[in-house]
């Protein structure tokens, strides 16, 4: 058969690899500056859109989105080309694709900051944004199908198996996470309330760990190690059971992140099952990787890309083993709400993550640009001060991570807790935080001079943005070999591979969620729960926008510990209102959710503002940024209309006709707020941000004390 | 709570069902994955594995920029 002559574009794969540079330097940077701000509070004083809670979200989206997203990007346009023999499907497309994403991210990093968000986690952004990720990874999924129907090879390589599962399954967990009520152009209310939406959120964000850091980074895995190690993997067939296996348990972990909240038991069991399974898909993952190596561990101690992927493919094992361990309810217990979940997500973003992605560009330089890498010794540098960087990072937060939990559960022999103040915990951490800040400064460092590195290697070399290749196209009519199997088939026909993969991930996906869908959600309320007043949704909406969420939960868990520290424990029952929920999943702050009037915690109108406005007077060794512009602020009521008529669409029982009265009511409640501030002291205008705030937290969790349970219908 | 939570969840028909199904639909997915690696011949394997290895690049320099495919 005769031989075509094509060329594989890595004009397209060079775009993606210097994206991955320029973003994993700001999300880095933003990494080291929200570190910082543990150790210095007011060290952005005044400046709303550098505070922690706005910040935070930006960190997180960038280095998954950015920096995590085009390394996947880079590694697949690179390695899927040359698995299938073919150049990308179309130029217009990648074009499109390229551009596109960089829009998105350069969108996201100026609407989070100001405080465009839907508060859940790894899915901040706003409808219009999430629209265009939509799009976008349309785009992305007919390139890369269209290239696997042009392809010039019968069979399909493990490696795009993970890509086509990342595709399907991406696609589908921000669609459904995402489903939203516009309000305005950049507000919109979660169409899931309470519970409903804890599930969502977190089958997806759990997922979206699974499928955009995990099986998108397997794929590069089984492509990039056999490649720098010029030998195949270690087992394929062990390759297709840790594909099938991982994808199909995966999906079904979610629910772990939300053990001992008022999740149904049932879906908690579910969650904890299926994530200790997960140990067996993920070290045989691991372990393929790291046997593919076998013989030749003499060219890791020389080939810093080498180094660089051992220590990726370790850290998975780490973290996957970890993972499930956490998932424990006895563990999880401890873990949940401290650091230790911090140190744990690092252990797989600084090592797993970044450490794949260095590995990948440190070959991928050289091979482009047809030079040798600038420099071994820096390159082994950064693999050095990395690890260190990881050490660093990593150990304090543990050490935190069970301080906290200690000190949170300790009680007195007579019965009392024994830090009865949550400040003394946080006292205890700040070296840490220190500690930690260090870890990253030194991973950063590496960073830097890598790009030095990788700069030089451009600078040396001469980029072939064309390269040539040859190789025969398929045959038209394919003789199907005699008892084929479905599998093999399976592996030469990529559509149906796309359907199958869905096919496991939404089985998955929907005995996980539709139970919940099919309560309606005001069946399990408790009488005395009343939608917010217009002034408390607008509080909550300003909680929303400087993602108090970051630091402070609203879930007590049935524990002594925490009916003892918070109060009452967190029903069901008290969030079928609450569009989107706002459970959080970290204490850096105490709960929330018995600090309104009459409840545990709660505290006087004039106590709240003041520590708004100054929280290190107030409670002293408090690392609580200050919000003086909530103080100074008028609040915006132009969008309240649209609001409860938003919020009426979604369930919630706002009477008809509520808009014409709301603003009046509105007032009313806010001028109650300011002249018990005046009458303590302080002069405020009842239309400062402020006081709606203080309304919002006054609220809070105080509508189950007059409750009586109702039973089910 | 327990009583409230188990009031939500026999709301739910039939709700024993779900972890029944899901359980075998992984079972047997998995099992015929396995049966299917196990039966697999191991030229056919090896021949999947050396994939990444055969990219078809024969030249290693670029002589010409903008060229499409084909």
């Amino acid at each position: 058969m005769e031989v075509e002559k094509f060329y594989y574009d890595n004009g397209i794969v060079k775009k993606f690899a210097l994206a991955t540079l320029i973003f994993g330097l700001v999300g880095m940077l933003v990494g080291l500056t929200v570190a910082l701000e543990f150790v210095f509070p007011k060290m952005t004083y005044g400046v709303d859109f550098l505070s922690f809670g706005r910040l935070r979200p930006l960190h997180t989206n960038a280095i998954i989105f950015a920096f995590v997203g085009n390394g996947i990007f880079t590694g697949v346009y690179y390695s899927l080309q040359r698995l299938l023999k073919a150049r990308m499907y179309s130029d217009l497309l990648s074009s499109i694709h390229f551009w596109g994403w960089q829009l998105i991210i350069v969108a996201a990093a100026i609407t989070l900051p100001m405080g465009f968000t839907s508060s859940k986690e790894y899915a901040e952004l706003e409808w219009p944004i999430d629209i265009a990720i939509t799009l976008i990874w349309v785009v992305f999924g007919i390139n890369m199908f269209g290239t696997l129907l042009k392809r010039r090879t019968r069979h399909i390589y493990v490696a795009i198996w993970f890509y086509i599962a990342t595709w399907v399954t991406v696609a589908m967990l921000h669609i459904v996470n995402n489903l939203e009520m516009p309000v305005t152009l950049f507000k919109s209310y979660s169409l899931y309330a309470g519970v409903q939406d804890a599930l969502v959120q977190w089958w997806y964000g759990h997922n979206a760990v699974a499928f955009f850091l995990t099986t998108p980074y397997l794929g590069l895995m089984y492509y990039f190690i056999p490649k720098v190690s010029n030998r195949p993997v270690f087992s394929y067939r062990l390759s297709i059971i840790h594909f099938w296996a991982l994808i199909f348990i995966y999906i079904w972990a979610g629910p772990h992140h939300l053990l001992y909240t008022a999740l149904p038991d049932w879906a908690q069991s579910i969650g904890v099952v299926f994530s200790i399974m997960l140990i067996a898909p993920s070290w045989g993952g691991m372990l393929n990787g790291l046997l593919t190596l076998r013989g030749a561990w003499d060219k890791v101690r020389e080939n810093p890309v080498l180094k660089f992927l051992v220590v990726a493919v370790t850290a998975y094992g780490m973290s996957t083993f970890e993972g499930p361990m956490m998932s424990l309810k006895n563990v999880n217990a401890i873990s949940h709400y401290t650091d230790w979940t911090i140190a744990h997500v690092h252990i797989g973003g600084l090592g797993w993550n970044g450490f794949l992605t260095f590995g990948m560009l440190y070959w991928l330089f050289p091979k482009m640009w047809k030079t040798d890498l600038f420099s071994i010794k820096l390159a082994n540098f950064h693999f050095w001060i990395g690890t260190l960087g990881i050490l660093f990072w990593t150990l304090p937060m543990y050490w935190t991570g069970f301080t906290q939990s200690l000190m949170w559960k300790e009680f007195t022999p007579d019965g009392f807790l024994m830090y009865p103040n949550f400040l003394e915990t946080v006292k205890q951490l700040a070296p840490m935080y220190a500690l930690r800040s260090f870890g990253g400064l030194l991973y950063l460092t590496g960073f830097i001079v890598m790009l030095y590195n990788l700069f030089h290697t451009m600078k040396a070399g001469s980029f072939v943005a064309e390269e040539a290749a040859e190789a025969a196209p398929l045959e038209k009519n394919f003789l199907k070999p005699k008892n084929e199997t479905f599998h093999r088939l399976l592996e030469r026909k990529p559509i149906q591979m796309l359907i199958w993969s869905f096919v496991a991930v939404a089985i998955g996906g929907a005995i996980e969620i539709v139970p919940t869908f099919l309560i309606d959600s005001n069946v399990p309320t408790i009488s005395s729960v009343k939608p917010y007043t217009p002034l408390e949704l607008e509080g909550r909406d300003l909680y929303i926008r400087e993602g108090c969420n970051n630091c402070h939960s609203q879930m007590v868990r049935p524990f002594r510990s925490e009916t003892e520290r918070y109060g009452e424990y967190s029903k069901a029952g008290e969030f079928v209102y609450d569009h989107p929920f706002l459970w959080g999943s970290k204490r850096t702050g105490p709960d929330l959710h018995r600090i309104g009037k009459g409840n545990k915690n709660s505290k006087s109108n004039i106590w709240h503002f003041n520590h708004m406005f100054d929280p290190q007077v107030v409670s002293e060794g408090s690392i609580m940024p200050p919000y003086p512009w909530m103080i100074e602020d008028q609040l915006d009521v132009s969008a309240l209309r649209a609001k409860i008529s938003a919020m009426r669409k979604l369930g919630v029982p706002y009477v008809e006709g509520y808009e014409e009265i709301a603003l009046e009511e509105l007032q009313y409640q806010a001028q109650e707020i300011a002249d018990d501030i005046a009458a303590n002291g302080v002069e405020v205008n009842a239309d400062r941000e402020i006081i709606a705030l203080i309304a919002y937290l006054q609220r809070l969790g105080t509508d189950i004390n007059n409750a009586e349970e109702v039973p089910v219908k | 709570m327990l009583k409230f939570i188990k009031g939500y969840v026999s709301s739910i028909d039939g709700i024993e069902i779900y972890p029944i199904i899901s359980f075998i639909i992984f079972f047997t997915f998995f099992i015929a994955v396995l049966y299917y690696i196990l039966a697999a011949k191991k030229n056919y394997i090896d021949e999947l594995s050396n994939l990444p290895f055969d990219d078809g690049i024969t030249i290693q320099t670029s002589d010409s920029t903008n060229h499409s495919d084909q």
